[in-house]
């Protein structure tokens, strides 16, 4: 049965239609896989029962002809979901046992489509981090290593588990989030294909929430065309999250071959670092020239304040988290510590709850929003985030339909290699992604070779606002380009 | 800028996080590792930009004004740590 989980979504979702397979079989072929696979720690809570009943129920549909898009699918969903009746705990001790009464909007529709859920995945501890390190239920490893070595490599953050469970084979996609990265960053590192989508593209009703002007939710899975698979049921107006769009859903599959003839494509020069690795740099010209190849057009473009958003986002993205993160309180779900006082109460159970990271980043979030830091650090970091986005837009204003950029400034690192002495050097694995989430734009991360080491390494092209098809487009002729990359199994 | 340590503690209790005495240097050494990295933001020139209030150039929905939910005290204390007749219990706050 092990071949039943190395298929693409839409090879699959083929051999549902013309009866090939069952639902129940390709889940139990994946409930199977993910068993033998539990030392990557990429699932925290594996639901079995539930993803059998779930196969059971649209095997039935799908014998009456009425499955619907994504019917039989089984998927893995990263634990910042809300899940009906299953636990959900961003991978948060102060979260404890929450059994969320409620269905995230993105899981819903999902369910709607007729996939079925294998399990929760692991993040980093409120999807704060870039290494899937900071989870309290540990790290997750990759399932890629070095040539010739023993050494467990991070999968990426915050999106570690998705990213490792659909490398590994463990289930035909994921859901993700990224608020700086953590979708696009994770997929470079196990050569997946991760899509950011446009800010408001997807709900977040029921997502555990970060930085609510950041944070969107997106796919992860093993080819461009089932990300765009993906993106179609999870995309959508809902009233209930404000800051949705209610914009109709295209269907992202049909972009996936269409001409690029005569497209632009901006190479952006800031994104050239000193000291960047020459296998990096190989990598990006190399993708230029295969979009060139396939009839776009290239032309350097400047977004000169692309150094500032790193920064800027470490002012932004810690000041909404210390205002979302104010709810656990150890009074209403989750952890509870007890004080003398009810303040006491509050200070032990956050200080017991909270792990280093996000204790770190409440507090600077605290600071920048207190009294007197406000304007010098809060408002600025605004004013640096509409000059971010404008550079953008005068970008696209020339006729740029999508820039290319590296995904990540490396290939992925060893557990514990990074941020030990200073949070700042694991920051930095953001660099290429957090411009994109600061300006509230589209984008995808595609697998487009390996380095020296034999590690996988990811292009990232950037597209206008709700223009996801373009990216499709593009992102499958790198991947044609490309090819596709399987981890020798290990585990 | 960067902070001391009754800063800190300050912060921390901003942030209803209990510190020890005993971590306070290390966590004064990250936020100020996390202060120096952001502070080349002021060499950005930011004279007449508008602050972003909103990432997508759209006007708020607004709902109508009525009640579309509850009924559900059940669901609502069902996670909650302590609980008596679906109130949440909680340390006495007035005398």
């Amino acid at each position: 049965m092990t071949d039943l989980t190395s298929m693409t979504i839409a090879e699959a979702r083929a051999g549902l239609a013309n009866k090939s397979f069952t639902s129940l079989e390709l889940t139990d072929a994946h409930l199977a896989a993910m068993e033998a696979a539990r030392s990557l720690n990429a699932f925290v809570l594996e639901t079995p029962d539930k993803a059998r009943a779930m196969a059971r129920a649209v095997d039935a549909k799908i014998a009456k002809g009425e499955g619907g898009p994504l019917a039989g699918i089984p998927l893995g969903i990263k634990d910042l979901f809300a899940t009906k009746d299953v636990r959900t705990t961003a991978c948060s001790k102060i979260l404890g046992n929450f059994i969320p009464p409620y269905e995230s909007t993105v899981t819903s529709q999902l369910w709607r489509d007729g996939a079925v859920m294998l399990g929760k995945l692991n993040n980093d501890e409120f999807a704060m981090g870039s290494s899937n390190e900071t989870s309290c239920f540990g790290p997750v490893a990759n399932p890629w290593r070095r040539e010739g070595s023993n050494t467990t490599l991070v999968p990426g953050g915050s999106s570690g588990g998705s990213a490792s469970a659909v490398a590994a084979l463990l289930c035909m996609g994921a859901t993700a989030t990224d608020t700086g990265g953590s979708i696009r960053q994770p997929a470079a590192f196990t050569a997946t294909v991760g899509v950011k989508p446009t800010y408001g593209r997807c709900s977040r009703w029921g997502i555990v929430a970060f930085a609510s002007s950041l944070d969107q939710a997106g796919p992860i899975a093993r080819s461009v065309r089932d990300s765009a698979i993906l993106m179609r049921s999870m995309a959508g107006h809902d009233p209930k999250d404000t800051t949705s769009v209610d914009i109709g859903v295209p269907d992202y599959e049909a972009a996936i071959g269409k001409s690029v003839k005569g497209m632009k494509i901006g190479i952006p020069k800031e994104y050239r670092l000193d000291g960047m690795p020459a296998e990096i740099e190989k990598l990006w010209t190399e993708g230029a020239a295969w979009l060139k190849a396939a009839g776009a057009e290239l032309v350097e473009v400047s977004l000169p304040h692309t150094k500032y958003a790193l920064p800027a986002y470490y002012i932004v993205a810690p000041a909404e988290a210390s205002s979302n993160l104010a709810r656990y309180d150890g009074v209403r779900y989750g952890l509870r510590v007890p004080g003398r006082s009810i303040g006491e109460l509050y200070e032990n159970t956050r200080a017991e709850g909270f792990g280093d990271e996000v204790r770190r980043r409440v507090m600077i979030g605290t600071y920048v929003l207190s009294a007197g830091y406000y304007d010098a650090y809060y408002l600025r970091a605004q004013k640096v985030r509409t000059l971010i986005k404008k550079d953008f837009e005068d970008c696209f204003a020339k006729g740029v339909n999508a820039i290319l950029t590296p995904a990540t400034p490396s290939a992925a690192f060893g557990v514990g290699e990074k941020g030990g002495a200073d949070p700042v050097e694991m920051y930095l694995n953001d660099i290429f992604t957090v411009t994109v989430n600061m300006a509230g734009l589209p984008g995808i991360a595609v697998p487009a070779g390996k380095d020296a080491q034999g590690l996988p390494l990811g292009l990232q092209l950037i597209g206008r606002p709700f223009d996801e098809e373009t990216l499709f487009s593009l992102g499958e002729i790198l991947e044609q380009a490309a090819g596709r990359f399987t981890p020798p199994r290990w585990w | 800028m960067s902070v001391d340590a009754a800063t800190v503690r300050r912060i921390a209790h901003l942030a209803r996080i209990a510190v020890t005495d005993a971590e306070v240097p290390h966590l004064q050494g990250e936020l100020n590792a996390m202060l120096a990295f952001v502070e080349q933001l002021s060499e950005v020139n930011i004279d007449g930009v508008e602050p972003m209030t909103s990432v997508t150039p759209m006007e708020m929905k607004k709902r109508a004004d009525v009640v579309n939910d509850g009924e559900i005290p059940d669901d609502i204390v069902g996670n909650a740590p302590e609980t008596q007749n679906h109130f949440f219990l909680v340390p006495k706050v007035v005398e």
